[in-house]
């Protein structure tokens, strides 16, 4: 980095997820102020394995492409540097790829060009194995790893903290496209290179990466300015109808984590509870407090997931009230159906489920039965087998089963499923589970490449 | 009084794929203390209302906010085969039923 050190650093958390939208109005009062670098996360594991599995991002081209459209001038203008993290949702490479698309596809547009530093997170091959001996630790609550499932994994990355971001930083690019990441490397790891204390650096940088959404009206849609000092950072959003207060700033720590005292990033713990939040100006918090307690040993996570088959459902209503309540012995006679007609699968190489809506889809055994029957039922009849066409068969067999069971008292005997479309059964395409979740002490050298664009 | 009309916030959601945490938040110290001192509240019972082992239930308190954390295991992992609800965010029952 050629800039000289600063006694403040004032940084844009673009918004909570990139893709998820701002108001053009908080760029446009962040952009009054001086600013030194923009970032913005676009990971996430909330919306399920497929995602990393499938190498596919959660959030829609379109949406990735309006955000970075507004965004990519300016920096270009200011030249300040752009920090992606987690880029495409899940960091590995064709995540990775889908992102650098979509700026090449803007810079065309625009006429624009960029030094861009990318930094791949794909764990080396072979590396889930050789870490399976001994150096896979479980984490957040995962089970133990299972090594034959070290050869299984679609996508398997490394979530990485702030060193090779920091890295990268030092090539001065205009833009980093990071893969798997942890949400507070994209903020802490340039106030951090520039000599800010670390925990203060990544305390911030945790509220920062969920854009507004410590601020009242909530919005992960929104943009969050911070400025870091040498002993406290500020927060504020850059739209005049959100605002932050202590309290909503505080309450953020608990979002999305199992302990709101302290968080674990590679670097270390941070510990909040000595942790101080003051009104200091309109919708705008001081934090002061929070302290960095370094890992003796750093370590990183990994995360992958494998190909569990292939899904196809239905959907349907119950009305008759004998029907929803022998849907019990429905769904035996369906399973027990099945099981004779379907000879193009093995025992033990699908799976049904019966999701009953109304009753208990959401909450399942954890759910006291209901002694008053709802009067009507939703009913998702799901199949999960080796090949999309073996589960669209047997949603089939399963959906005609269902639609002319014979249970006791049945008054409806033409029929004991509504179904509201036609066709009325969906291929669901791959199902993917994670499998890795674990911490691993060995380390990865990422290595940062860098690309022009266009 | 159940534990879901005593707080003013009852919520879930992921913490990862293999945990859920439920978010408690009151509006009164008298509630929250209410809450905390709660035969009723506590890591077994919980336990047996999510039908996972009760010493991997973490209950953590944020007084300054008033609020309280439950720290659940999922007992499928998110968007796996058995899962029901992939962002965990419909889990605060049944623990909104818990007679305080």
């Amino acid at each position: 980095m050629k800039k000289e050190r600063k006694k403040v650093i004032r940084y844009l958390s673009l918004c909570g997820l990139l893709g998820y939208g701002y108001a053009p109005e908080s760029l446009e009062n962040a952009l009054k102020g001086e600013l030194d670098f923009v970032g913005v996360d676009a990971g996430s594991t909330d919306p399920g394995p497929y995602y990393l599995g499938s190498g596919k991002n959660f959030v829609k081209k379109l949406q990735v492409k309006r955000d970075l459209s507004l965004i990519l001038p300016v920096i270009k203008e200011r030249k300040i540097p752009l920090i992606i993290g987690s880029s495409g949702g899940s960091g590995a490479a064709p995540h990775v790829q889908e992102t650098l698309d979509i700026i090449t596809e803007i810079a065309k547009e625009k006429s624009l060009s960029f030094r861009v530093a990318v930094i791949p997170s794909d764990l080396p091959e072979g590396f889930v194995k050789e870490a399976a001996k001994g150096h896979l630790f479980p984490c957040g609550g995962s089970p133990e790893f299972d090594p034959a499932l070290a050869d299984k994994l679609a996508n398997a990355v490394a979530q990485f903290g702030t060193d090779p971001i920091i890295e990268a930083l030092k090539k001065d690019p205009e833009i980093i496209v990071s893969g798997r990441c942890c949400d507070t490397a994209v903020f802490a790891s340039y106030p951090i290179l520039m000599g800010f204390d670390p925990g203060l650096a990544l305390h911030a940088a945790k509220i920062a990466e969920c854009g507004a959404l410590c601020a009242r009206p909530v919005g992960a849609n929104d943009s969050l300015v911070v400025e870091m000092h040498e002993d406290f950072f500020t927060v504020q959003p850059p739209n005049p109808l959100r605002k932050c207060t202590p309290d909503s700033v505080a309450a953020h720590s608990l979002y999305e984590q199992p302990d709101p005292n302290c968080f674990y990033e590679p670097e270390g713990k941070i510990d909040l509870s000595a942790c101080t939040f003051q009104q200091a100006g309109e919708g705008k918090v001081k934090v002061s407090g929070s302290r960095l307690v370094p890992a003796e040993k750093k370590t990183l996570k990994l995360e992958g997931a494998f190909l569990a088959g292939y899904r196809a459902i239905t959907i349907a209503g119950l009305r008759d009230p004998s029907g929803i309540r022998h849907l019990k012995e429905i769904e035996e006679g369906v399973r027990a159906s099945v099981a004779q007609s379907a000879n193009f699968v093995k025992e033990g190489e699908y799976s049904l489920r019966f999701l009953r809506y109304g009753l208990d889809a959401v909450t399942g055994k954890n759910e006291p039965e209901n002694p008053v029957l709802p009067r009507e039922v939703g009913l998702v009849i799901e199949a999960v087998a080796p090949t999309q066409e073996k589960a669209d068969a047997l949603v089939g067999l399963a959906r005609s089963k269902a639609l002319h069971q014979g249970f006791p008292d049945r008054k409806a005997t033409a029929g004991n499923l509504a179904f509201p479309f036609s066709p009325s059964d969906f291929s669901g395409g791959a199902v993917y589970e994670f499998a890795l979740y674990h911490l691993t002490d060995l380390s990865i050298p990422f290595k940062v490449k860098e690309v022009n664009i266009p | 009084m159940k534990l879901y009309d005593a707080a003013f916030v009852c919520r879930s959601k992921n913490a990862g794929p293999f945990q859920v945490t439920v978010d408690l938040m009151f509006e009164t110290r008298e509630m929250y203390d209410k809450v905390l001192k709660s035969s009723s509240f506590t890591a077994e019972k919980i336990g047996e209302l999510y039908h996972v082992p009760s010493e991997k239930i973490a209950i953590k308190t944020f007084e300054r906010i008033l609020t309280i954390k439950v720290v659940l295991p999922r007992i499928s992992s998110s968007g796996s085969l058995q899962d029901m609800d992939v962002y965990g965010s419909q889990q605060h029952f049944p623990l909104g039923s818990l007679e305080i």
